[in-house]
Parts: C-alpha cells; sequence; structure tokens
C-alpha cells in the first residue's frame, strides 16, 4: 500500500494535569476521505489544532508523506499544504467570493490587485469542483446561504493547492440538501487527489463520504475501520465506549 | 436544468457578463437589495440645494458656491480620515483636537520659534503620525478600546492645545502659502487643466482595466457604460470649472453714480484639487492595493483576516496613524480658512466628522464605506449650514436639522444591512 500523507503515531498533548490525548495513532490516506468522530470532549479538536499547528502536540511523531516534519505554527502546516476549514467559517461577509478565496495571498501586478486573474481562478476553482449554486464569484458572502458559505471555505483551500484538507463539522448548521451539496463536494475534493479528514457527530453524514473511519473515545484512538467493513451500531458502540475494539490495527 | 452529474459545469460568471442592458437591470436589482452606497446622501445633497435655491436667491450663485466648497472641505478631510478607523469598526474621538493641536504646532513653530513654514509642516505632519502611532499602541496592542483611548486624547489634547497656544489665545495665519489653499484661486486656465488632466487618467485606468481583464480572460462590462461613466463625469466636471470660472466678484455696483470696480473672483479654489487629489490617492488605496483589500477585511471579520495570514495588529495600528495624519491637513484647512489658530480649534470637528461620515453612508459597525461616501457626506452637512445660514435662521436650527439627518442616515444604514442579511443579531 501506497504511503499515507498524514501518518500521526503516539502523539499526547495534555492542558495541565488533563491528558486530552493519551499516545493517538491517525493516517489520513491521499484521494480518501477520512472520518474523525468520538463524543464531545474525545479530543477530536485538540488533534486537529495540533495539525493545523495552531496548538502544538506535546510529543509523538509526525509524518508527512513519510517524512517525519515538525508542526509547531500555523505557517509549518500551510507551508506543507494542511488547510483547515473551521466551523465557525472563517470568511468576510463584506468581501466577495473571489476577495474571501483570495484573502492573504492576493494576486497583483505593478502594485496593484489583479482582479481579472483572481476572478478567473476563482471562478475555475469553484467549476473544477462542480459547484452550481453559486450565480456570480462578484456576490458578497453575506448574501450567500451556509452551505454556499461552506462551498466558498472549500474552494479556498483547494485554491491554495492544499494536500490536506481538514473540515470540522462542515454539515453542522445546514438542511438536507445543503448538506447533499456539501458531502458530494467533499468526495470530488477527496477524488481530485486531496486527502480529506472529516470531523462529524453525524454518522449518517460519515457512511454517506467517508472511506475510513477512525473513532476517538477519552483522547485514545479506539477503532479506525474501513467504513465498508463495519456499521453504524459498532461505530457507536465505540464512539460511547460500550465496545472495545479488537481488531488488527491498518 | 437538470442536474445530472454527466453534465458539463457552467463557468461561475462575475456579473459583468451581459448588455449594457442587463447590467443597468442588475444594478438596480442590487439597489433594491439594499446595496445602496452613497445614494441616500446624493440625494438628499440635490434636493436640499434645489430646496434652498428656491428658498434664497443667493444659494444658487457662483460665489455662493465657491463659499460652500471651501466651508465643506475641512469637513471633508475629518471625514475622510475617519473612514479608515470607521471601516475597522472603530472611532477616533481625538480627530478634530489632533487637527487642532498639530495646526497650533505649526503656526508656533512658525510664530514663536522663526521656523520655516515648509519645515514647520513637516513637523505637524510628523507630529499626526506620531498621535496615530500613539493610538494605534494602545488600541491594537494593548488592547483598549478606541472610544476611550481617544475619549482620553480629546480631553487631554484640548488641555495641550491651551498650552500651545496660550489662555484664550488667538494667533493670526500669516504665511501666504497656507492661507492661500482656501482663499486664493487657480488660473482659469489651470483650472480647465486640471480637469482635462484628470479626466485623460480616468480614461487611461480605466481602459487599462479592461484590457488588464481582457487578458485575464474574463468578461469585462459593455463598453458603452464606461464610456457613459466616463462622459458623465467629464459634463458635472465641465459644470464645476465652468462655474468657478465666472466671476463671482459680490460688492460690484455704483455708488452716488461713481461705478465701483472690485477685483474680479476667478477661478477654482486651490484646496479643491489637493482634496480631490487625496481623495482619489485614498480611494486607490483602499480599492486597488492589498493593504486596502485587508483593511476590509480585517473590518468585517478580524477572525477570519488573521486565519488568512494579515497582521491585523499591524493593519490596526497602521489606519489609526492614518486618520491622524490626514487630520492634519484638515487642521491646516481649517486655519487657512479661518485665518487663525485659536485654543479651541478643533474641537467642535470631529463629532462632525463622523456625522458626515454616517451621512454618506460608511458604516460604523466596520467593512462597509469609502472615502467618496464621506466626501458626499460632508457636502451634505455643508450645504445645511449653509443654506439655513443664508436664509437667517439661528444656529440652533443649523444643530436640529443636521442631527435629524444624521439619526436618518443610521436607519438608512440599519435597515439596509438587515437587507444584505449583515444586520445585528438580535
Amino acid at each position: 500500500m501506497d504511503v499515507p500523507i498524514i501518518e500521526l503515531s503516539g502523539v499526547v498533548k495534555s492542558f495541565g494535569p488533563v491528558d486530552v490525548l493519551k499516545g493517538v495513532n491517525l493516517t489520513a490516506r491521499a484521494g480518501k476521505v477520512t472520518a474523525l468522530v468520538g463524543d464531545n470532549g474525545a479530543g477530536k479538536s485538540t488533534l486537529v489544532k495540533g495539525l493545523a499547528g495552531v496548538q502544538p502536540f506535546d510529543a509523538g511523531e509526525i509524518k508527512f508523506a513519510g517524512v517525519p516534519v515538525d508542526l509547531h505554527t500555523p505557517r509549518h502546516a500551510s507551508a506543507l499544504g494542511i488547510e483547515v476549514v473551521y466551523q465557525d467559517l472563517a470568511l468576510c461577509e463584506n468581501l466577495d467570493i473571489v476577495q474571501n478565496m483570495f484573502l492573504g495571498r492576493e494576486e497583483a501586478s505593478g502594485g496593484t490587485l489583479d482582479e481579472g486573474v483572481m476572478e478567473r481562478q476563482a471562478s475555475q476553482t469553484l467549476q473544477s469542483l462542480s459547484v452550481r449554486t453559486v450565480k456570480s464569484v462578484r456576490q458578497k458572502v453575506s448574501s450567500l446561504s451556509g452551505g454556499q458559505r461552506q462551498t466558498v471555505a472549500i474552494a479556498r483551500s483547494v485554491l491554495k493547492n492544499a494536500k490536506v484538507v481538514i473540515l470540522d463539522e462542515p454539515t453542522a448548521a445546514l438542511g438536507v440538501a445543503q448538506t447533499e451539496q456539501v458531502l458530494s463536494l467533499v468526495r470530488r475534493l477527496a477524488e481530485s487527489g486531496v486527502a480529506v479528514i472529516i470531523i462529524s457527530h453525524n454518522l449518517v453524514d460519515v457512511f454517506a463520504v467517508a472511506d475510513y473511519i477512525s473513532v476517538l473515545y477519552l483522547g485514545n484512538m479506539v477503532a479506525s475501520l474501513e467504513t465498508k467493513d463495519t456499521n453504524n451500531n459498532d461505530v457507536i458502540g465505540y464512539i460511547t465506549g460500550a465496545k472495545t475494539y479488537e481488531g488488527i490495527s491498518s | 436544468m437538470t442536474t445530472s452529474p454527466l453534465t458539463t459545469p457552467q463557468p461561475i460568471g462575475s456579473g459583468f457578463e451581459g448588455s449594457a442592458r442587463d447590467q443597468i437591470t442588475n444594478y438596480f436589482r442590487n439597489l433594491r437589495n439594499g446595496d445602496v452606497g452613497a445614494l441616500p446622501a446624493l440625494a438628499g445633497f440635490i434636493v436640499l440645494s434645489i430646496l434652498f435655491s428656491f428658498l434664497n436667491n443667493l444659494f444658487l450663485t457662483p460665489l455662493n458656491f465657491a463659499n460652500l466648497l471651501t466651508q465643506t472641505a475641512t469637513l471633508m478631510m475629518l471625514a475622510m480620515a475617519l473612514v479608515f478607523v470607521l471601516l475597522l469598526g472603530e472611532i477616533d474621538l481625538s480627530a478634530g483636537v489632533t487637527s487642532g493641536v498639530t495646526a497650533g504646532v505649526f503656526i508656533v513653530l512658525v510664530k514663536n520659534f522663526d521656523v520655516n513654514w515648509i519645515l514647520a509642516v513637516l513637523v505637524a505632519f510628523a507630529t499626526g503620525f506620531a498621535i496615530g502611532t500613539f493610538i494605534g499602541f494602545f488600541v491594537a496592542r494593548v488592547g483598549i478600546p478606541s472610544f476611550v483611548v481617544t475619549l482620553g486624547l480629546f480631553l487631554g489634547f484640548q488641555g495641550l492645545q491651551l498650552l500651545i497656544i496660550g489662555t484664550g489665545g488667538t494667533i493670526r495665519i500669516e504665511t501666504p502659502e497656507i492661507s492661500a489653499i482656501m482663499n486664493q484661486n487657480l488660473p482659469v486656465a489651470v483650472g480647465w487643466g486640471f480637469l482635462a488632466a484628470a479626466l485623460g487618467i480616468a480614461v487611461a485606468i480605466s481602459l487599462w482595466d479592461r484590457a488588464r481583464r481582457a487578458r485575464a480572460g474574463v468578461a469585462n462590462r459593455a463598453l458603452i457604460l464606461m464610456w457613459a461613466r466616463l462622459v458623465l463625469i467629464a459634463v458635472a466636471g465641465a459644470l464645476f470649472v465652468a462655474l468657478l470660472s465666472t466671476d463671482r466678484a459680490a460688492n460690484r455696483g455704483s455708488l452716488n453714480g461713481v461705478l465701483i470696480e472690485s477685483d474680479p473672483i476667478v477661478g477654482v479654489p486651490i484646496v479643491v484639487p489637493i482634496a480631490v487629489g487625496l481623495l482619489w490617492i485614498g480611494t486607490f488605496v483602499l480599492d486597488r492595493t492589498r493593504y486596502g483589500r485587508h483593511l476590509y477585511a480585517v473590518g468585517g471579520n478580524p477572525e477570519a483576516a488573521r486565519r488568512a495570514g494579515i497582521k491585523v495588529i499591524a493593519i490596526r495600528t497602521s489606519a489609526f496613524m492614518i486618520c491622524s495624519t490626514l487630520a492634519v491637513v484638515a487642521g491646516l484647512f481649517d486655519a487657512s480658512r479661518i485665518g487663525v489658530v485659536t485654543a479651541a480649534s478643533g474641537s467642535q470637528l470631529v463629532l462632525s466628522g463622523v456625522a458626515a461620515a454616517v451621512v454618506g453612508g460608511v458604516s460604523l459597525f466596520g467593512g462597509r464605506g469609502r472615502l467618496i461616501h464621506a466626501a458626499i457626506g460632508a457636502l451634505v452637512i455643508a450645504v445645511i449650514a449653509n443654506g439655513l445660514g443664508l436664509l437667517g435662521l439661528p444656529a440652533g436650527v443649523n444643530f436640529l436639522v443636521t442631527g435629524a439627518v444624521l439619526i436618518l442616515a443610521a436607519t438608512v444604514d440599519a435597515l439596509s444591512r438587515k437587507r444584505t442579511g449583515a444586520g445585528v443579531i438580535r
């Protein structure tokens, strides 16, 4: 099997006396969707913040495409191509879609912003993700629905040529139709060769979109499964601690 | 249309496609959706102007027009300065007294220390810049609300001004170059020359923009719209210069059968090209540079800006630096028009400046507004004072009307925010 793009082993993180991550292993593969599930307080957010370099891990090994790396600042993560799409979407409502997608790395020529180039690239990126719900790339984000905003946030990470995209509860606040749109967007994102890590509480969504499911329980990775080898009840068992994993670690 | 995954997705447009008619339809649809910009203020200015010209036959004379411009200029500079901090959802209550204190620094250097006027102007600007840096440090780094920091300076600088000028003191401006800003006019030919140059630059930039968009392979708006816009600007500019190129000397007539000839007053006041130039440069920075984009982003959502790698603290600090530095220009304009710097210079100005920006459509919540909005808002505030003054109404009425217009404008702002879905969540 090919080398996973992200491979965490024995990752530890504690806040004072509280051990939040107690030696966690996680792998994510290019072109695959890995779901990270677990109850509140299981350590999902801490794991993601460590991967994003926002809160570095205390100990443990991080391999990126087989090579050990440091992830101590968001800059490290960004340089490697790890992008996080947070639950509270980091978009500016007063700016339009193009401006948001290029925020912080605007194209300029002769000292002035090159709106044409940015507009074309934004449009192409959305097109490559088969986005149909957006009428104009010059719409203000304030006029977009929750699903459209999620789309823009995901497209923003694609535009950065991200190799790993981490989505934090991308469907939490969405209706049925919009959830469907975002999930198919997640599939297309993975098909384009990106390793997607998706955090979700909604197991229906997880089973609809994920290739692998990793379950955190009180700071331990209690199960890492292929979606096709498991079912809803088993995963709920792992999440609640009612069931312990006895299989062979993948 | 089916949404089968087999159909090739359509390219997503920018709204620039389509005929001139589509564009105009789109424009009016955006207006209905609450994206009104400076239109209410512009409408207000026109309505007030028509009203005053019916009520008083002096209102629509070239002399009063030139007066209105010089009355507006100080307020307009201060309102434009404030836009930079208002865009971040911050406020600078000390901008008015900063203009007063720096004008005081200038006049004291020239009068009491015989400093060359150019050097004194530079020191005034450096003082303004330092004040802005000071405010920026306390707001962006220490984390004190800008309202509190600048309220402190507003109080403190009134004292500083007293110390600089001396209690009850009044110092006359005797630097001809500074007096000329508000009291001298450009030769008629130079006025027309400035207009021609401005139009030339506008045409060149418009064409360059289109060429660059075409090179990038994205749609341009219909060409006719560009020319229509430029022709509109040209006609308005020509009317403006033509009006100011007629003799507006007032005291002409005969006394006991002897014809009294006064020197003709013609030409565009010198302050106009300065103010228009600063407006243009500021707009260029806000609309077309990374810095401007980042300023709007920090104003819209500081957390998103931070995550996008924008140095939020530096942007915040810089906005206060720009605001205080532009306030120096307002201070010099004020000194030039009134002819003196007093211990109270500038202290009355700042709230009118905020009012002008808000009336023009700059949002106090941050992230929305342009310099031209502040300029138009300043015209509205100034035309109220000018018109009511001509009617001989007491100053109390002026304040009442200005206050009412401000509340009206803030209501329009709040309602349009609701329409665009960006309103305050209650």
